[in-house]
Order: C-alpha cells, then sequence, then structure tokens
C-alpha cells in the first residue's frame, strides 16, 4: 500500500494505493496523525486506487475519524471501490462515513 | 512357428550388436580425436539399447484370436472428442458411432462449446457434453484430458469407447473388443489408428504400421500394451479409482507439503511485518498453534479430512477473533468521537455500528475478505491445507494431467494399480491423418512432448507396481524419442572425415566390417521378418529425419517440467494449412544435407590430392549418401499436395 496527500481548497486529499488490510492498517492512522498535525484537520481519503479493504482497514479509518475531530477537523470517503463499498455497507459504517463520488465533492457546501 | 523366427533374430541381432559396440568401446577409439569419438561410440550405444529394447518387445509378440463373448447388459458411453473441428466432420463421426451395433450412449463432447453442435447433437438425438461451470478461468483446462475428465462426470456408463473427431467407428467395434473384458482386470482396450487420407506411398509418414502392429502386439505380451487416445474402450471403474487414488496421494502430498511449509511461512510472516502489532502477533501464534497441532494429529495417522477441517475450524477462530477486535476498537473510537461532539460541530449519527450482527463477522472474516490475507505467505500455505483441490475443476482427475499426451501415462498408472490391457489388432475405426508437413510436424511434436514428459515427471523405470518388463515397455518408447541428439553425431562424424581426414575409429579395416556389417545386416533383417514385409522404411527414414524436433520436444518438455515454462502446446489441426513457408520448418535439415553435400565434394577432392584414404573416404561419401537419402522423404513431404483419392487409389473405405 503506498500513502500519498495532495493540499485542495481548505483540506487534504490523501490517497491509498493498493490494500488497506491488516498489515498496512497503522501506517494509514499514522499518516492521517501527520497530515493532521501539518496540515489541515480537514481531509479526505481517496479511494480510487483502493481495491481492498477489511476488518483492520475499516478500524483504521475510524481511528483516523477520531484523529481528525479531535483536531477539530473532519475525515471523509470519496471515489470507493465496489469491495469497499460492500465493507462499509454491510457493517453500517456508510451511514457514518458517507462515500463521496470525487474528493473535490466531499467539502462542497 | 513365426515367432521362433522372430526370437532367433533378435537373439543374433543382440549377439552381434554387442559383439560390435564392445570392440568398438574397448579397441577401435580414436582417442586423438576423442571429441567425434566418444559422442560417436555413445550414439551407436544408443542405438544398440533401442535395437535390444525392439527385440525385446517382439521377443513376446502376441497375436490375439478375437474377443470372448461380451459381457451381458454392458453399458457403453461412446465418447466423440472435439475442440475446433468442423462440425461435419464431427457430426459424421458421431452419426456412425450412433450406428455402432452394440447397445450405447453415444455422446459429443464439445470442448469449443458451440451452440451450432449443440444444435446437430439435438437435432440428431446425441449427447452434448461441454465443460461444467467448475471449469472456470481460475483452473486449468488440461485440453483433452480436462474434456474427458468432466464428461466422465456427466455420464454413467460401465465401459467407454473414445474416439476423435476424425475417427469413423465400425459398426462392429463394441462387439469385436469388449467381450476383452469378461475378465474383470482388463481396464483398456487399444486398436489401431489407421487414416483413410493416406496415399501408398505415405509421404508424410501417417500410417504407423509398425506401431499399430509388432510393436503394440509386443507390449501386449508383456501386458503393457498402452492407450493411444482414440479408438479405444476404457472401464469406467479402473479410471474411477485410479482418479480417486490419485486424489489422495495428491491431497496427503499437499497437506504433508503444506504442514512443512508452514513453519517457514510463519516465520517470514512474523519478519515481514511489524511484530509489535498485537492484533497480528496473537493471529500467526494461533496459526502455528493450529498446524502444530495438525502436524501431530498427521503423525498419529488421523484422517486427512478431520485434520484438515479442524485447522481450518481454529484458523477461522482466530480469524473472526481477529474481526471482532477490529470492531471492538471501532466501536470505542466512535464513542470517544460521540463524546467530542457535544462541543464540536458535526454530529455522527446513531448507527448499526453499534451492534455489528455475527453475519457480518462472518462475512469479514470469509476467506476472501480475511484479514489474514493480508499475510499472504501464510494464506497459500493455509489454501493447501484442504482436501477440496480448490484449484482443480473436480476433485477427482481419471485422466492423467501430468501431460499432453494424457492416455500413455493414464494407461502407465493403470498398469502400475495391476489393471491389464489389450491390443487389439483389427482396424475397427478409419481416421484423417494430416495431409501437410506443417500439421504433421505439429502432431509429432506433440506426441514426443508428451511422452517426454511423463518420462521425466513419472519415469517407468521406478514406478512402482510396474512389472519388470512393463517398466522396460514404457521406457522403450520414451528411449526412442532421444534418437534426435544420436542424429546429429550421425550427420557430424561423415562431415568431419570427409573436411578434414578425422576419424573416430582408429582404422576402417576388415576387422571393422566384419563387426559391423553383420550387425546392419541382422538388424535389417529383425525388421523385414517383424514388419512380414510391410514398408517400415519410411517409419525408419522420419526417425531420423525429424532430429530437430525431437530435440526440441526434449528441451520444451524438460523446461516445461523443471522450470514450468509453457510447451506452446497446439491443438493438431484437422484441416489442411497452407504450404507457405514449408521450407523454413526444415531449415536444420536443409543446412545438414547441404553440409553433407558439400563435405563428400570436398572429401573426394582431398582423395585425389592425396590427402584422404580411399576406404575411408568411400565409406563416409556412402554414409553420406545414406543421409541424403533418409533427409529426401522431407522434399516429398513438402511437395506434399495433399491426399487426391483419383491419383493413387486406396481400396479402403472412403467416407467422404
Amino acid at each position: 500500500m503506498e500513502l500519498s496527500h495532495r493540499s485542495a481548497d481548505g483540506y487534504t486529499i490523501i490517497s491509498i494505493n493498493g490494500r488497506l488490510n491488516m498489515v498496512s492498517a497503522p501506517q494509514l492512522r499514522q499518516y492521517v496523525t501527520d497530515v493532521v498535525a501539518q496540515n489541515d484537520p480537514f481531509v479526505v481519503i481517496d479511494f480510487a486506487e483502493t481495491d481492498f479493504m477489511d476488518s483492520s482497514g475499516l478500524g483504521a479509518l475510524v481511528a483516523s475519524l477520531k484523529v481528525a475531530r479531535q483536531a477539530g477537523g473532519d475525515l471523509r470517503i470519496a471515489s470507493v471501490q465496489p469491495q469497499v463499498r460492500m465493507v462499509l455497507e454491510l457493517t453500517s459504517m456508510d451511514r457514518i462515513l458517507k462515500p463521496y463520488a470525487s474528493p473535490s465533492e466531499a467539502y462542497q457546501r | 512357428m513365426r515367432l521362433f523366427w522372430i526370437r532367433l533374430i533378435v537373439t543374433l541381432t543382440v549377439i552381434l550388436g554387442v559383439n560390435y559396440i564392445a570392440w568398438r568401446w574397448l579397441f577401435s577409439l580414436n582417442w586423438d580425436a576423442w571429441w567425434i569419438a566418444v559422442p560417436l561410440i555413445i550414439a551407436e550405444t544408443y542405438s544398440l539399447i533401442d535395437v535390444m529394447l525392439f527385440g525385446m518387445t517382439v521377443w513376446r509378440l502376441k497375436v490375439r484370436h478375437g474377443a470372448p463373448p461380451a459381457p451381458a447388459d454392458a453399458t457403453v458411453d461412446v465418447f466423440i472428442t472435439t475442440y475446433n473441428e468442423d462440425l461435419d466432420m464431427v457430426m459424421n463421426t458421431a452419426l456412425a458411432a450412433q450406428r455402432i451395433t452394440t447397445p450405447h450412449t453415444t455422446w459429443i463432447l464439445d470442448d469449443g462449446d458451440r451452440p451450432a453442435l449443440l444444435e446437430l447433437a439435438q437435432a440428431n438425438n446425441i449427447g452434448y457434453v461441454t465443460r461444467s461451470q467448475d471449469w472456470d478461468s481460475s483452473v486449468p483446462r488440461h485440453a483433452k484430458a480436462g474434456n474427458l475428465n468432466n464428461a466422465l462426470m456427466e455420464t454413467h456408463g460401465e465401459f467407454i469407447l473414445i474416439l476423435d473427431a476424425d475417427q469413423i467407428p465400425d459398426p462392429r467395434i463394441l462387439d469385436h473388443t469388449l467381450g476383452y473384458f469378461s475378465d474383470d482386470e482388463v481396464a483398456l482396450v487399444q486398436t489401431p489408428q489407421y487414416f483413410v487420407n493416406v496415399p501408398p506411398s505415405d509421404p508424410l509418414g501417417s500410417q504407423a504400421k509398425l506401431f499399430y502392429g509388432p510393436i503394440q502386439q509386443g507390449k501386449d505380451g508383456w501386458n503393457a500394451a498402452f492407450f493411444c487416445g482414440s479408438n479405444a474402450v476404457l472401464r469406467r471403474e479402473a479410471l474411477m479409482q485410479l482418479g480417486l487414488v490419485r486424489y489422495v496421494k495428491d491431497t496427503e502430498k499437499s497437506v504433508h507439503r503444506a504442514l512443512s511449509a508452514s513453519r517457514s511461512a510463519i516465520r517470514r510472516a512474523r519478519r515481514a511485518t511489524d511484530a509489535n502489532q498485537p492484533l497480528i502477533r496473537d493471529a500467526l501464534n494461533r496459526v502455528e498453534s493450529a498446524t502444530r497441532d495438525a502436524e501431530v494429529r498427521l503423525a498419529a495417522g488421523e484422517a486427512l479430512g478431520d485434520i484438515t477441517f479442524q485447522v481450518r475450524s481454529q484458523v477461522d477462530e482466530a480469524v473472526s477473533g481477529l474481526v471482532r477486535a477490529d470492531i471492538t476498537a471501532l466501536r470505542a473510537d466512535l464513542d470517544e468521537i460521540r463524546a467530542l461532539e457535544v462541543q464540536g460541530r458535526h454530529r455522527v449519527e446513531d448507527s448499526d455500528v453499534m451492534e455489528i450482527p455475527d453475519e457480518v463477522i462472518d462475512r469479514m472474516s470469509a476467506r476472501d475478505w480475511s484479514p489474514l490475507g493480508a499475510l499472504e505467505s501464510v494464506q497459500v500455505v493455509l489454501d493447501l491445507l484442504s482436501v477440496e483441490r480448490d484449484g482443480e475443476a473436480q476433485p477427482i482427475m481419471p485422466l492423467a494431467t501430468i501431460s499432453v499426451t494424457e492416455d500413455m501415462a493414464t494407461s502407465m498408472r493403470l498398469h502400475a494399480m495391476g489393471w491389464r490391457s489389450v491390443y487389439h489388432h483389427e482396424i475397427l475405426a478409419h481416421g484423417l491423418a494430416p495431409e501437410d508437413i506443417k500439421t504433421m510436424l505439429t502432431q509429432r511434436l506433440r506426441w514426443a512432448q508428451g511422452t517426454i514428459q511423463v518420462m521425466l515427471r513419472e519415469n517407468p523405470l521406478v514406478q512402482r507396481g510396474l512389472s519388470f518388463g512393463q517398466r522396460l515397455m514404457y521406457f522403450g518408447t520414451m528411449w526412442s524419442y532421444l534418437v534426435g541428439f544420436v542424429t546429429i553425431v550421425y550427420i557430424a562424424a561423415p562431415v568431419i572425415y570427409l573436411l578434414f581426414g578425422i576419424l573416430p575409429v582408429t582404422s576402417l579395416s576388415w576387422d571393422f566390417f566384419l563387426r559391423f556389417l553383420p550387425f546392419m545386416i541382422a538388424n535389417q533383417l529383425l525388421f523385414a521378418v517383424v514388419g512380414k514385409g510391410m514398408p517400415t522404411w519410411r517409419a525408419q527414414q522420419y526417425s531420423l529425419a525429424l532430429f530437430p524436433t525431437w530435440i526440441k520436444a526434449c528441451t520444451t518438455a524438460a523446461r516445461n517440467v523443471w522450470f514450468g515454462k509453457p510447451l506452446g502446446f497446439a491443438v493438431t489441426p484437422k484441416a489442411r494449412q497452407s504450404g507457405a513457408g514449408s521450407w523454413r520448418l526444415v531449415w536444420p535439415q536443409i543446412v545438414a544435407s547441404v553440409a553433407l553435400v558439400i563435405a563428400a565434394g570436398v572429401g573426394i577432392a582431398r582423395l585425389v590430392a592425396g590427402l584422404n584414404e580411399p576406404l575411408g573416404t568411400a565409406v563416409n561419401v556412402a554414409w553420406v549418401i545414406f543421409d541424403l537419402v533418409i533427409f529426401s522423404v522431407l522434399w516429398r513431404a513438402i511437395l506434399y499436395k495433399g491426399f487426391a483419392p483419383d491419383s493413387e487409389n486406396q481400396s479402403t473405405t472412403a467416407h467422404h
């Protein structure tokens, strides 16, 4: 799994390239913590290049949400692929983290 | 009486051959030119062994006089295997199969899954089988063996007649063969493959009269007549037994391998991941204890089904533990987030996340989403710890899949299990041979590759269950395909003498001729008597002339077996291929021929100049001429325009 980020208008987009699983999950949480500390507390996780997520990945996602909220910001998700969407729907996590069609739509309004 | 003469000549040939080769090894090697002398004597020794194996085969030549009465109420399935052949051809064969007099069911096994063929089959009340859904893209298809294995699961006749799409059966084919199965130990009856579209001159060497004759009859005498893919009847029970035994063996092997690989897989996973992550550490510990448990139980002789089930359950438990731990952590985080919201501006809606049902936990723990999937090496080992054979379309594979010539491999396994085979020497099906050199070469290459694959994967010399004679009978066929390497030496030796005057023997004197000529004469006499005057010359020509094909077969099969490289397998096309570029297919033979001609010219010039001896030149020029006559068969093959029934008339029943 490869992580990268870029700044957008008032928020930061973090892209996950690869599989968000038990082995890589802790990396995401650390990465979000660093981004939130150095840049924006408002982040979007871009799942366009993420083809798989397991329960550990989901856990890391929620832990990252907590990090962003504690910093006074928020974490949103965008461009989720079918498997990731299935995991979110199955666990009803989509009620908490609504998947946006693209990162730019996540902070519109 | 014929057998007496055959045995006499075999004995004579072997004595004369050993006499010659022993003298060559002990007294005639020109060590100054060891680089050609040693290859040549090895080549000659190879040929002697080849003749000895042939002699051993025909020693027990068995002429059968018809089958006993067929078992009453035998049920028979007739399988017509096809992949991409012309529909007319397939239907011709299928309709002829329908007319077989013994009660039976005819099936078309269409590996091409063609709707048009299904329609034709249904319209003519012929059974139609195509691959089941289990054969998806994730499992190997195993070509014809896979096609047959699939059909074996869909049908239930006690006996199975297998026909290639071009082999038109005689209505009496089952009448004349089923009776052999009244012997309960017989698993296979093979009849000859005969081709109607071959002129008497047989330019492509298609009619294997020596093979479907004395050779199979000789192997039959050793209970080693083997299955040749078509025109054969097989006993389903024997095939199923074979499939089951192989399934158990392969599963045992895979479980053993998985357990012994699990230690290093777990070690590797510990090293590759962050060992401080408590979840991973815990999961690995639990997997490790499950596999150690399994090892103990395997050593105690417990059933594989029980052992693998137990490992599965233990691992599943560990995995759902992981998922539960993830969900629990996630809930705790959500609670904290909610606590933050009391002061903050965001809201997290109340959600069902708080009580995730067990079904969801199960789904998240399943093989495809399991967090353990992150530890790839461990997951691979766990997948092997199963009895389902997930890597194959069906657990039971009666027809061997270790070779592209599944027929030979299957009959060898049947023999090793104690089953008997019969060769019934009567033409009961009329087929079509390739009509162009390209197709012919593809076909020969495939046969040779398959045979070498079997030799490298399941060498008959060391297969338990085979008798001494059976081992040598199978090995003999494989040995004969090594002739390609030897041929190169037989071409190089005269070229080297004629060009440079270097002889691999110390002298060409009476000592040489007195030992060599009697052996050669006895050898040719043996072929003549065994072949009862049938033309065996074409077969001898092709066995030498196709040396590049044999070498390619050996090297590609070795790379396939040892390094898992693909063979470049192609189905033999039944339709004539265009003749364009045929020359390129035989360029090594053309290069060799040119070298031989040049060498002969240079040799004669050297003789005139007094550099070469007269006797040596004469022998080697004669040798060159022999080689050129051998290669001349390829000219005829390239120029062959396909079968024209009018020009060279055949007395056989033409069917198209």
